[in-house]
């Protein structure tokens, strides 16, 4: 076990080299620069002073210095200091906002899983049954519809008109002055919409995987086996066909959290939450280099770390992987 | 309007002695129902209570200096004060200057400042504060884009605790308008520090009436009122700026009552805030911005270098469709680069309504006739073409633009509409005079001086003269206007500038849009002028029996 | 491939059969928009700004007065094209580098297949957004960068169909004939292979669709005056409590073609790819 551990990290350098110098590259494709940003319509703002202001980002030294600064101080999770007028450091940007993305990610995926796998299971056991029916139009139209517009109307639904959920934000006014409980209901409150709609597509989805990846087991040999041993139809789809039917679907989890990352950019946009995803868009906008660099960075970081924890688990369940060398 | 549409031009632009014309337009749209009548009738101004405000951007930095968002300046404007001020009728007064002196022909601007000020730390407040700030304004180490303004300053010199005394080189008609609140700095916190690096960025000290409490990044930002503010305690006790970046959520906020105040969209004031729902608990004011709208020819392009064809184009032109379409009615038609109402202004200029006939008449005469039948005018066998830019994010001007491009497609003259992000489209585009024609919007103060976008020095590259304008009159009217402090004078300077900008059109001035900000009815001692609404945010109130938030316990 | 097969398979499946229909009828009307008797879509009607539907306008119309029906049905040409380009370039993408890995294998394999791993790491969306937005959010550039992240899928596929047609008689026979390397990959097992990778192409196209909406709403996809539906969607959300016209149909157009697209493919690859059935994600 260790040393597939190992040599699974090993994979791995050469994959964190891949990130760094593709996301570096891809900034450095755009002419303008953030200079232009503070000149924003500012008829005071002469020459002079847009040259002093270059002079002071170092935006003239050449590409390959830049990215070489850049990786070294990135391996010490120094990411630099943002372009905006705020001048903080990059990690501390990301480190206030990373928690909040992770944590609706993370429920998100919760969600997902705690919904999707019973629910393909169950029309994997029943198929064409109208539950299945029902459940393969609502994986299509969850494949279908703009999320923002879904997101807009159950505000409108939900927020405007039943008044049952704030609308915006992740903490009311008067927050501090909440009991204990009180503050609890609150962050959950302000989260449900968030959370529920980040999970749509992904819930539709995975449900679907789960049916097909249950449907693809039920045919195995061993679970014709389980049947003929006599066992009853619940203890062979509970026991044996689910846990098997799991593993890729773990997998398929693992390789969603790009999506859902990136998908975390509209949600937190529509409801003024703030995460990354919009940190993320407002470097973007503002060409703030380095805050769009370690963003992009980290999240293919925490994507690699999903990843390698999709391996290792599936890896301590299935011996063969092991053995197979990686 | 677009979240990175901001308002950078805020140092205080005023004239010595200034007279007024009209007082904006504004208009208390909504006449409250009876149940609040009652109260408004007579009501009484009492502590207490938050004001929330929503805001489509988040603030960068709270160093006024430093910043360059109107998010930004916003907030500070309300924890620090300036030298000088301007009060509701567009008058200088002073702030944190009791009085102040100009002698020896301009060129020297003496001070008095107010004693017994004091910073929110409770640190004494001095003209030691004053030079401090001024020094680092014009340090080149310092990322600030206002420090041209002081630059013209000579000496700038401490004579006593409370006196503050500057000489400039030249008279400088736009001096005093500088004094603002860009430049008072806390020494005792900065001195021998970065700026750069100071967390007075996050967590700013000032002498305003209202203190800093919390900033809870891409969210929100709190202040508290400052009980021992020298123009005495703010009635409300707690001013709160919410982060909502998409309009459609902020306009939900607002309905569901998280939010009391926010600027509405021309479609949102005319159509979606107009029942009873809003009418019952919101007051709407409307009043124009200190902002026009334009489209600018670059004039190295040979086919704008003749004027008839720039005639022809404003025109082609229908202002007033712009206007209503984009504007929904809530704008006024420009007419050169100041808003109408304010002294400088000049009414009496060469106007182009609609004509489609007239504009294909100069275009005949400059040579631009649809020869070969295609619908599309040509010289010389060149079609009449070009391509307009703007910014993205801004979706009244794209509006703008695509009516812009209807309009001049039925008189024969092909316009391509481009958006570009923001920093490209300076940088690349503006910047390198790498454009046909664009749709821009200038910020426009109290103060008429434009030295800097019409003066022919201003035409190199990155500077704001970038549609290369070039005119030895407008030059001398520009400098002249700049040398001399009577108010006469420079009406008659700047209104000959602007009857000259109106005969040439290097730009067509297209609008004047207005501001249009929703307040909750709860909120009371509102007084519209020429300079908005919020600049009396210290003596708004709410009546106790409608407050909502409760008292906050102010430290003193 | 065989288009007999295909044909039964559309048939018997009454879901794919329906996506099928929407698909061409679809076409039939991006195709037809210029001769169908509707009105030009940029028409500017100052007096009819935000109107609901009927009578002239069934669709209502715009917030500069604009036909929204008009502006639907010249959409589907945008959005179909930007679904079209930017999957082909994936394919194309795609296909040269997963045929590459698949035949030669050895270090050509473990480059490209690194290289795959590494841009799967990253939110697809992030780096859309960073490069539009970094370069301009044009229609080219928005086909580009979502055809030039997207080609991944289709590499695995393609390599994983060579890994397995290139042990194959007919192949050994070819490269005992002496046949060069390129005429073997574009003669014998490229068109072998592409079932799977038509499949992708068809799911594909609905993705660019939604990607292309929701760039809009952060306006940064395709601009105005050009409508695409992603546009006309996003005005209709500032607007959706006084015109829900706005948003209604440009939604309902995207849904339907979404749903369809992805009814086709799903059905498609049930009906020919018999290994790969259920086995959506």
């Amino acid at each position: 076990m260790t040393s597939y551990l190992i040599r699974r990290v090993l994979t791995l350098i050469p994959l964190f080299f891949g990130i760094t110098l593709i996301s570096f590259l891809v900034i450095h494709l755009a002419p303008g620069s953030p200079i232009d940003v503070l000149a924003d319509l500012n008829p005071k703002m002469t020459a002079e002073a847009k040259q002093r202001l270059i002079t002071y980002y170092r935006l003239d030294k050449p590409l390959h210095e830049r990215y070489w600064q850049w990786l070294r101080r990135f391996l010490a999770l120094d990411f630099g200091v943002s372009f905006s007028a705020d001048r903080r450091p990059v990690m501390d940007k990301i480190k206030e906002t990373l928690p909040i993305t992770i944590t609706i990610n993370v429920l998100s995926l919760l969600l997902i899983l705690l919904v999707a796998v019973p629910i393909g299971a169950y029309s994997a056991s029943h198929p064409y049954s109208t539950f299945d029916k029902f459940l393969t139009v609502f994986v299509y139209v969850g494949f279908a519809i703009p999320t923002f517009w879904l997101a807009l109307l159950a505000l409108i639904f939900f927020s405007v008109q039943l008044e049952w959920l704030p609308i915006s934000g992740l903490r009311s006014l008067d927050y501090a002055n909440l009991s204990l409980v009180g503050k609890l209901w609150d962050f959950v409150s302000h989260l449900i919409l968030p959370v529920l709609l980040s999970a749509f597509s992904g819930l539709a989805g995975l449900s679907r995987y789960m049916r097909g990846s249950m449907l693809e087991v039920m045919r195995q040999d061993y679970i014709t086996a389980a049947r003929s041993k006599g066992l009853s139809e619940a203890e062979v789809i509970y026991k044996h066909a689910l846990r098997n039917a799991l593993l890729p679907v773990v997998t398929i989890l693992g390789l969603s959290v790009p999506s859902l990352i990136g998908g975390s950019v509209i949600f937190e946009q529509i409801f003024g939450i703030p995460g990354m995803g919009r940190l993320f868009f407002t470097g973007v906008m503002s060409r703030d280099y380095p805050l769009v660099m370690g963003i992009l960075t980290i999240g293919a970081f925490l994507t690699l770390l999903g990843n390698l924890v999709a391996d290792v688990s599936y890896a301590v369940v299935d011996p063969r992987i092991r053995r197979g060398g990686g | 309007m677009g979240a990175r549409d901001v308002i950078v031009f805020f140092s205080l632009s005023l004239s010595l002695s200034l007279s007024l014309f009209g007082c904006g337009e504004r208009e208390r749209a909504e006449t409250p129902l009876p149940n609040l009548k009652s109260v408004a009738a007579s009501p009484q101004p009492a502590y207490g209570d938050t004001v929330v405000e929503g805001s489509i951007g988040e603030a960068t930095n709270l160093i006024p200096m430093l910043a360059s968002d109107s998010a930004s300046h916003g907030i500070a404007g309300l924890i620090i004060n300036g030298l000088l001020k301007y009060d509701k009728d567009v008058r200088l007064v002073g702030d944190l200057a009791e009085s102040w002196e100009v002698s020896q022909g301009g060129l020297q601007i003496t001070f008095k400042l107010r004693r017994n000020v004091r910073w929110h730390d409770g640190h004494r407040f001095t003209a030691h504060d004053v030079l401090f700030g001024f020094q680092t304004i014009i340090n080149p180490n310092t990322p600030t884009a206002y420090a041209e303004d002081f630059r013209q300053v000579k000496k700038a010199e401490v004579i006593d605790d409370y006196t503050f005394r500057v000489t400039y080189e030249k008279p400088f008609a736009p001096a005093l308008s500088s004094w603002g609140s860009l430049v008072v700095l806390p020494k005792h916190l900065l001195e021998g520090k970065d700026i750069t690096k100071s967390e007075l960025a996050r967590k700013p000290v000032g002498t305003g009436p209202y203190r800093f409490k919390e900033w809870i990044s891409r969210d929100r930002v709190i202040l508290e009122a400052n009980p021992d503010y020298f123009e005495g305690r703010p009635y409300v006790d707690r001013y709160v700026v919410r982060v909502i970046p998409d309009l459609a959520t902020m306009f939900l906020e607002l309905k569901a009552g998280g939010l009391d105040l926010m600027g509405l969209t021309p479609i949102q004031y005319k159509r979606q805030t107009d029942d009873p729902f809003f009418r019952k608990r919101f007051t709407k004011y409307r009043y124009l911005a200190n902002a026009y709208t334009y489209l600018g020819y670059n004039l190295l392009e040979p086919k704008f270098q003749d004027k008839r064809v720039r005639q022809a184009l404003s025109y082609a032109i229908d202002k007033d469709e712009i206007i209503k379409v984009v504007l929904l009615g809530l704008g006024a038609p420009a007419t050169g680069p100041y808003k109408p109402t304010l002294w400088f202004y000049n009414p009496d200029v060469k106007k182009y309504p609609h004509d489609p006939a007239k504009a294909l008449a100069l275009l005949k005469e400059a040579g631009w006739e649809d020869r070969d039948g295609d619908g599309v005018l040509d010289k010389d066998g060149q079609p009449f073409e070009f391509t307009v830019i703007t910014n993205e994010g801004n979706a009244l001007r794209h509006r703008t633009a695509v009516i812009i491009q209807e309009r001049l497609k039925k008189i024969g003259v092909r316009m391509k509409i481009r958006v570009i992000e923001w920093s490209a489209f300076i940088n690349e585009f503006i910047d390198k005079k790498n454009f046909e024609a664009t749709i821009l919007g200038w910020t426009t103060g109290f103060e008429p001086d434009q030295y800097d976008i019409w003066h022919s020095s201003k035409t190199g590259k990155k500077e704001l003269n970038f549609i290369s304008y070039k005119n030895p009159e407008v030059d001398e009217l520009l400098e002249a206007g700049r040398r001399t402090f009577e108010q006469e004078k420079r009406t008659a300077i700047y209104g000959r500038f602007q009857a000259i900008l109106a005969e040439e059109q290097p730009y067509t001035f297209l609008y004047v849009p207005e501001a249009l900000p929703i307040v909750n009815a709860r909120i009371h001692g509102i007084e519209p002028s020429p300079l908005g609404i919020s600049y009396n945010f210290n003596r708004w109130y709410v009546p106790r029996e409608l407050q909502r938030y409760g008292q906050v316990a102010l430290v003193p | 491939m065989n288009w007999e097969s295909v044909w039964r398979a559309v048939r018997r499946n009454p879901l794919t059969l329906f996506g099928g229909c929407v698909v061409v009828f679809l076409f039939a009307m991006a195709l037809s928009a210029t001769v169908l008797p509707i009105p030009d879509p940029y028409v500017i009607d100052a007096d009819a700004v935000l109107e609901a539907p009927g009578g002239e306008h069934p669709f209502g119309t715009d917030e500069l007065g604009r036909d929204v029906l008009s502006r639907v049905i010249y959409g589907a040409r945008i959005s179909l094209w930007v679904g079209f380009v930017s999957v082909g370039i994936a394919i194309v993408i795609g296909t040269m580098l997963g045929s590459m890995a698949g035949y030669y294998g050895g270090w050509v394999d473990g480059l490209v297949m690194r290289f795959v791993d590494v841009m799967l790491c990253f939110p697809t969306f992030f780096l859309i957004l960073a490069v539009i937005a970094f370069l301009e959010p044009n229609i080219g550039t928005i086909m580009a960068i979502i055809g030039l992240t997207g080609w991944m899928g289709v590499c695995r596929l393609v390599r994983a169909e060579f890994l397995s047609l290139k042990e194959r008689d007919f192949v050994q026979s070819a490269r005992a004939l002496g046949v060069g390397n390129l005429r073997i990959i574009a003669r014998h097992i490229l068109p072998n292979s592409l079932t799977p990778v038509m499949v992708a192409a068809i799911l594909g196209v609905a993705g660019a669709i939604l990607t292309e909406s929701a760039l809009s709403f952060l306006g940064i996809g395709v601009q105005p005056p050009t409508p695409s539906w992603g546009n006309i969607l996003t005005s209709g959300k500032d607007n959706i409590q006084i015109a829900w016209w706005l948003s209604l149909f440009p939604g309902l157009a995207i849904l339907l073609t979404v749903l369809s697209y992805n009814l086709l493919g799903e059905g498609l690859r049930d009906a020919l790819d018999p290994r790969l059935r259920g086995m959506s994600g």
